[in-house]
């Protein structure tokens, strides 16, 4: 499974980093605690968080996560959108909820194992 | 080898660019992934912590054939209570830097889970020093 897959199934907005649509999702972690997500998220885990300022950007590349899916509509600001281009990890954006898009992408993740 | 790289007090753009700067060097090294993940984690903690409380810091990197030694040094309040301030779920940080997602009092537990050694000095009002020590074999 990979990001674009995601973004065709759940009708995901891509806000930036759209040449890492390519990278490989195995599994997801979903919260807005930054040193919770450094020390729990793992290698190609997609992130789904409401926090939306640069440093979300040197989480994702130091944990080298998947891609970030920001919910309720949440846009990145510029510089985390710059950085996302850079570093090619998707940032991308849903109109739901953190409940809802989570449960929907751990179906879909987990369909595809 | 030995490295250096500062670290500005408050600057939340720049927190992480040290913490990154030592993960490419330890993949060029070619470090077990495992060990690099662990270290990556450790370092990020330490210098976000620079970054949420002091004015100024340093972080010196020391890689060995089997450890890499890293010391983050700062000037800043220091720790009154050092005990206290490894307790998950502590923190002093401002309601602002909360906001951001920061101080929810995991950033020193988070280094003692992905470090080998971790020593923490500190003086209050002059500054404090983490040392983080992991092997690679």
């Amino acid at each position: 499974m990979i990001v674009q897959d995601i973004v065709e199934k759940l009708g995901l907005k891509v806000c930036s980093g759209a040449n890492g649509l390519n990278r490989e999702i195995e599994g997801g972690y979903t919260s807005d605690l930054l040193s919770d997500v450094m020390g729990n998220a793992d290698e190609n885990h997609v992130w789904v968080t409401l926090q939306t300022h640069k440093n979300i950007m040197a989480i994702a590349s130091l944990k080298e996560l998947a891609a970030i899916v920001l919910v309720k509509g949440y846009e990145p600001e510029a510089d985390t959108l710059e950085q996302s281009n850079e570093e090619g990890i998707p940032i991308l954006s849903s109109e739901e909820e953190a409940f809802e898009l989570t449960g929907k992408l751990y179906e879909i993740i987990n369909q595809a194992k | 080898m030995e490295f250096k790289f500062a670290i500005e007090g408050g600057n939340f753009s720049k927190a992480g660019s040290a913490s990154s700067e030592v993960k490419k060097i330890l993949k060029q090294l070619n470090v077990n992934p495992k060990i690099i993940k662990r270290t990556v984690v450790s370092l990020y903690e330490a210098e976000v912590n620079v970054v949420a409380h002091a004015f100024e810091g340093c972080m010196n990197v020391d890689i060995d054939t089997d450890k890499i030694i890293v010391k983050i040094e700062d000037k800043g309040p220091g720790i009154p209570d050092i005990d206290q301030a490894m307790q998950e779920g502590y923190s002093t940080a401002t309601p602002q830097v909360r906001e951001m997602g920061f101080g929810a009092g995991m950033g020193l537990p988070n280094i003692k889970r992905n470090s080998d050694q971790m020593n923490i000095t500190s003086k209050v009002d002059v500054g404090t020093e983490v040392e983080i020590i992991n092997y690679f074999g």
